[in-house]
C-alpha cells in the first residue's frame, strides 16, 4: 500500500469568499509565525502584538505616522499593482524610489532658487524620471530579449544603493554637515508642505490617492488598460490579438518605475529635507510595497488601504524595536513572513489540497 | 461466490463530486469476460472519470466495486493492475528516448536485476499472439502513433492484465491504424481477454464491440447488444433527442480567390520545416477542408497565415493583396478571422465573456473611442453576440471559463464571425465537443459559406472535413498530397495520403468548378 500523502488538485474556480478566508487565515498563520519568532527572542508575543498595534495605530502620534509611511508605500505600491498586472514582475521598486530621491535632488543643484510652485513640481517630474530611467533598463531587457525582470530589477536595486551612498559621501556631500555623508539642506522652497505638528507632506499623499484612482481607471477604462490585462492573463492571447507585447511591458514597467521615483522624491522634499544615505531614505519602502501590491490583490484602490496597514506595521514595529529592544530586522522578518502566508494563500484559495491514505 | 454469469466487472452506484459538477451520478456498470465492451458518451459524460476510478486514480465518493466476483477496493494503479486492470490513457506516456522494451519493463522490479532479454522475449510472444507488430528495440520517437499506442497496450498486457481500458484510443489515429487496432482488439476478446473501449464515436462501436453502454451526463442512459442496435438509436441515447445527421449545405458558386498560399515555407517551434513548398486556394463562398493526421504541419500552416509564425519562404495573399510580411494586427484588418485549434490561445479564461467578445474589435469605433473602451457600446455589443449566437451563459460579466466548452467555442466563433472577414480559418473546431455542440457549430460555419466568407477548415476528424467542405487537400509533413472535390472522395485514397504512401500527381488533380 501506498503512504497516505497530500495531492493538489486545480480548482476549476476560486469562490471570492474562499479568496478572503484564504487571506484572513494567512495573516493569521503569519502572526502565530511571528509570534512565535518573538517568543524565541525573549518577547512575550501577545506583549509584542499589542505595541505593535498600539504603537501603528493607537494613538494620535502613531497614526500620524502611520500615515506619513503610508504615502512611500501607496506610491511604489500602486505602481506595482499596474506591474503585476501586466505580468512584469518589477521587484526593483526600492532602487526606482532611491533613484527618484538622487534626481530630485539633483533639481536642487540645478535650480536651487526657483520659487516653490516650480521647484516642488520639477523636483515630482525629475523624480518619476529617475525611477523611470531606472526601470527602463530592467523593462527593454525584458521585452527586446527576453531576459527575467526579477533578476536586472532586483540587481539594479543594490546599484542604486551604491550610486546614492557615493553621491552622499563624494560630491554631493554637503559643506555644514560635520562630516555626515549628506547633502546640505534643500532650499525651505522646495520643502513640501506639512499639516501642522505633523510630518505628513499632504501634496503627496493627495497626489498618491490621485494616481491610484488615475491607475484604476487606466486599468478599467482604457484600450491600453485592457491590453495591459489581457497581457497579464494571457501574453498569448495578445499576440493573437495583435496586442503589442514590448508596448505594454514598457509602459506598466516606466509607470511603476515612475510612481516609485515619486516615492522618493516625496521623502527627500517631505521628510528629510536632503539626500541620505539609502538606509536612512528608505527602510525597504520598495520593497514593503510588495506587499502592498499583493495584499490589495493587485487593485490599486484597495492599495491605498493596504499602504496604510503596511505603514502601520512599520511603526509598530519601530515602536517594539525601541520598547523592547529587539533587532532591526525584526520588521523585515514579519513582512517576509506575511507575504511568504499570503502568496501561499493564493494557493489554497486555487487548489484543492486532499490527504490521501 | 464465483461470477457465473460470466462477470468480470461490477460498478454499483458510483458516485464521483468534482468542484461544481458530479462527473458520476450513480452510475452502474457491468463488463463481462471476453468481450468488448463499448463505453459511448459525449465528451464530459464520465466516462474517463469512471475508468480513472476503476483504475485507482480516483477514488468514488459513493458506490462498491466488484472485481471477479470480490467487491474489492482500488486504491491506486498499483492495486488495480494486481486485480488484472490495465488502462491505456489517452496521452500516451512513454520515454521517448528509451526503446521499446525499456519502456515496457520501466517501473517493474524484476528489470532491475535482469537484463531484458527475457522481458524481449516476451514481449515478441505476446506482440505475435495479438497481432501487433512491434520492433522492441525501437525507440519510441522513431515510432508513430499507432505503433506508440501498441506500445502502450503491450505493456499493460505485459504486467498481467486481462481486463483493457483504453480511453478514447482512435483519435491520435489515422483511419487505416484505427482499423487495425479495432482489429487488434477483436482479437484479444476473442482470446479471453476482457476490453473496455471508450469512444465517442458510433461507427466504432458498431464496428467492434459486443455491448454497449452509453452515458449521458454522469449517468447510464442505457446498456444495449450492439447487435440489436444501431447509430440512430446511440446517437439519441447519447444526446437525449433526435440529431440531425445529414447537413443542409446549399449549392454555392465559389467566387473569387480570396485566400493564395504559394511556395510556402515554415518552421516549426524547434526550428525544423514544417510546411514545404505548400500552395493553396481558397475562394469566396467556398469551403477548403485541410486533411490529415495531427502534427503534419496543420498548425504551422495556419498560424503562418495569420501572422503568428515567421514565414521562411513563399507568398500569402488575402483578396490579391501580399499579406506575407505583415504583423498580426494589420493581418486582422486585412480580412483574416482565425480561430486556433487550441482554443485557449485565443481566449482569456478568467476575463468575462464581454472581454473575450471585444478581442479584436476593441481598437475601433464604436468600442474603442480615442485612448477609451466605450462601457455602454461594449453591453451592446457583447449581449448581441450573444443573443444572435445564442452563447449560454448567465449573462456577459460572468468569466469565460465558467462556460461549457460549447459555449466557449461558440463565443470564439461568434467574435471572429462578427468581425466580418473576408477569410476565416478554423482548426480543430469542434474537438472535445459534444454531439449537440459539435451540430451548432457546423450550421454556423455553414451559414458563414452562405454570406460567401472563404473558410479554411483544418481537422484531424476526416468526417468532419468530409461533411463541411466543398473541396479536401490532404496534408502529410507539410505538403499537400492532393486536392479534390469533396463529394469525390475516396477514404481508400485519403488514408493512403494521409500516411504519405500515395500523392497525386498535378494532373491528376481534379480541376476546379468555376
Ligand atoms: N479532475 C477534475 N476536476 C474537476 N472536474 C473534473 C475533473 N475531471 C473531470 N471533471 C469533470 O467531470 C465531468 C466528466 O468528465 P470526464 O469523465 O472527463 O468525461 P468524458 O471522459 O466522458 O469526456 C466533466 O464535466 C469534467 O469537466
Ligand atoms: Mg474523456
Amino acid at each position: 500500500m501506498k503512504a497516505p500523502h497530500i495531492r493538489f488538485e486545480r480548482r476549476l474556480s476560486s469562490p471570492p469568499g474562499l479568496q478572503v478566508v484564504a487571506l484572513i487565515v494567512a495573516l493569521l498563520l503569519a502572526m502565530i509565525t511571528v509570534g512565535i519568532i518573538f517568543y524565541f527572542l525573549g518577547v512575550n508575543p501577545f506583549v509584542a502584538f499589542q505595541r505593535i498595534f498600539r504603537g501603528g495605530f493607537g494613538s494620535l502620534f502613531g497614526l500620524q505616522e502611520t500615515v506619513t509611511k503610508s504615502i512611500p508605500l501607496m506610491l511604489a505600491g500602486v505602481g506595482l499593482t499596474l506591474a503585476f498586472r501586466g505580468r512584469m514582475y518589477n521587484i526593483g521598486a526600492e532602487g526606482q524610489l532611491l533613484m527618484g530621491a538622487v534626481f530630485a535632488t539633483g533639481v536642487i543643484r540645478i535650480v536651487p532658487d526657483w520659487p516653490s510652485y516650480l521647484l516642488i513640481p520639477a523636483m515630482f517630474l525629475s523624480g518619476f524620471l529617475g525611477g523611470m530611467v531606472w526601470a527602463f533598463f530592467p523593462a527593454i531587457l525584458k521585452a527586446r530579449f527576453r531576459v527575467d525582470e526579477v533578476l536586472t530589477s532586483l540587481m539594479l536595486v543594490y546599484v542604486a544603493g551604491e550610486l546614492v551612498r557615493f553621491l552622499v559621501y563624494g560630491p554631493w556631500r554637503g559643506t555644514d554637515t560635520r562630516g555626515f555623508p549628506i547633502t546640505d539642506e534643500f532650499p525651505l522652497a522646495s520643502h513640501i508642505p506639512t499639516l501642522a505638528g505633523t510630518r505628513i507632506h499632504y501634496p503627496t499623499w493627495l497626489l498618491a490617492v490621485l494616481l491610484a484612482v488615475m491607475i484604476y481607471v487606466l486599468l478599467t477604462r482604457t484600450k491600453i488598460g485592457y491590453e495591459i490585462r489581457v497581457t497579464g492573463e494571457n501574453p498569448e492571447a495578445a499576440r493573437y490579438a495583435g496586442m503589442n507585447y514590448q508596448r505594454v511591458a514598457l509602459l506598466v514597467m516606466l509607470i511603476s518605475g515612475g510612481l516609485a521615483g515619486l516615492a522618493g522624491t516625496g521623502e527627500v522634499a517631505g521628510i528629510h529635507f536632503r539626500l541620505r544615505p539609502p538606509e536612512a531614505i528608505s527602510p525597504g519602502y520598495g520593497f514593503t510595497a510588495i506587499i502592498v501590491a499583493w495584499l490589495a490583490r493587485l487593485n490599486p484602490l484597495a492599495a491605498i488601504l493596504t499602504s496604510f496597514l503596511l505603514g502601520g506595521l512599520l511603526v509598530g514595529g519601530d515602536a517594539i524595536q525601541i520598547a523592547l529592544n529587539l533587532p532591526a530586522a525584526t520588521v523585515q522578518i514579519f513582512n517576509g513572513v506575511i507575504l511568504l502566508f499570503v502568496i501561499a494563500a493564493d494557493l489554497f484559495a486555487q487548489y484543492k489540497i486532499r490527504l490521501e491514505v | 461466490m464465483m461470477p457465473e454469469d460470466g462477470v468480470v466487472v461490477r460498478m454499483k452506484g458510483i458516485v464521483k463530486r468534482f468542484p461544481g459538477v458530479v462527473a458520476n451520478a450513480g452510475v452502474d456498470l457491468e463488463v463481462r469476460r471476453g468481450e468488448v465492451h463499448a463505453l459511448l458518451g459525449e465528451n464530459g459524460a464520465g466516462k474517463t472519470t469512471l475508468m480513472n476510478i476503476l483504475y485507482g486514480i480516483y477514488h468514488p465518493d459513493e458506490g462498491e466495486i466488484w472485481v471477479n466476483g470480490k467487491r474489492v477496493t482500488i486504491r491506486s494503479p498499483q492495486d488495480a493492475i494486481r486485480l488484472g486492470i490495465g488502462m491505456i490513457h489517452q496521452q500516451f506516456r512513454l520515454v521517448q528516448t528509451h526503446t521499446v522494451v525499456e519502456n515496457i519493463i520501466l517501473g517493474l522490479k524484476e528489470a532491475f536485476f535482469f537484463p531484458d532479454r527475457p522481458a524481449r522475449r516476451r514481449i515478441l510472444e505476446l506482440s505475435e499472439h495479438y497481432g501487433m507488430k512491434i520492433d522492441p528495440e525501437a525507440r519510441i520517437w522513431q515510432l508513430s502513433a499507432g505503433e506508440q499506442q501498441r506500445v502502450e497496450i503491450l505493456k499493460v498486457l505485459y504486467r498481467g492484465a486481462n481486463i483493457l481500458i483504453l480511453d478514447e484510443p482512435t483519435s491520435m489515429l489515422t483511419p487505416a491504424e484505427t482499423h487495425d487496432l479495432l482489429r487488434t482488439l477483436r482479437r484479444m476478446a476473442k482470446q479471453g481477454q476482457t476490453v473496455i473501449f471508450i469512444t465517442h464515436k458510433l461507427e466504432e462501436v458498431i464496428e467492434v464491440s459486443d455491448r454497449v453502454t452509453v452515458m449521458r451526463q454522469g449517468k447510464v442512459a442505457a446498456t444495449l447488444n450492439t447487435s440489436e442496435t444501431n447509430p440512430r438509436q446511440l446517437a439519441q441515447l447519447m444526446v437525449g433527442r433526435d440529431v440531425l445527421f445529414r447537413l443542409e449545405k446549399k449549392p454555392i458558386q465559389p467566387g473569387e480567390v480570396v485566400l493564395d498560399v504559394s511556395g510556402l515555407n515554415v518552421l516549426n517551434d524547434k526550428g525544423l520545416p514544417a510546411v514545404c513548398d505548400l500552395a493553396l486556394q481558397v475562394r469566396a463562398g467556398q469551403i477548403l477542408g485541410v486533411a490529415g493526421v495531427s502534427g503534419n504541419g496543420q498548425r504551422e500552416l495556419v498560424e503562418a497565415i495569420a501572422g503568428l509564425r515567421p514565414v521562411v519562404g513563399g507568398r500569402i495573399a488575402v483578396n490579391g493583396r501580399d499579406v506575407t510580411r505583415l504583423l498580426p494586427r494589420a493581418r486582422i484588418e486585412s480580412g483574416i478571422g482565425f480561430v486556433p485549434g487550441e482554443r485557449w490561445m485565443a481566449l482569456v479564461p478568467s476575463m468575462s465573456v464581454a472581454e473575450n467578445l471585444i478581442l479584436k474589435n476593441y481598437v475601433r469605433s464604436p468600442i474603442g473611442r480615442g485612448i477609451w473602451l466605450d462601457r455602454r457600446a461594449i453591453a451592446v455589443y457583447a449581449d448581441a453576440l450573444i443573443n444572435q449566437f445564442a452563447i449560454l451563459t448567465p449573462d456577459r460579466h460572468t468569466p469565460l471559463k465558467k462556460l461549457s466548452g460549447g459555449n466557449i467555442q461558440r463565443a470564439l466563433l461568434a467574435r471572429e464571425m462578427s468581425e466580418k472577414p473576408s477569410l476565416l480559418i478554423v482548426a480543430q473546431p469542434t474537438s472535445g465537443l459534444d454531439v449537440g455542440a459539435t451540430e451548432t457549430i457546423w450550421q454556423m460555419l455553414l451559414a458563414e459559406r452562405e454570406r460567401g466568407t472563404a473558410i479554411l477548415l483544418i481537422s484531424d476528424d476526416l468526417k468532419e472535413v468530409l461533411s463541411l467542405s466543398d473541396r479536401v487537400a490532404v496534408i502529410f509533413e507539410g505538403q499537400i498530397m492532393g486536392e479534390f472535390l469533396a463529394e469525390q472522395a475516396d477514404l481508400e485514397q485519403i488514408s493512403l495520403m494521409m500516411a504519405g504512401a500515395l500523392r497525386l500527381s498535378d494532373a491528376n488533380v481534379v480541376g476546379e468548378a468555376a
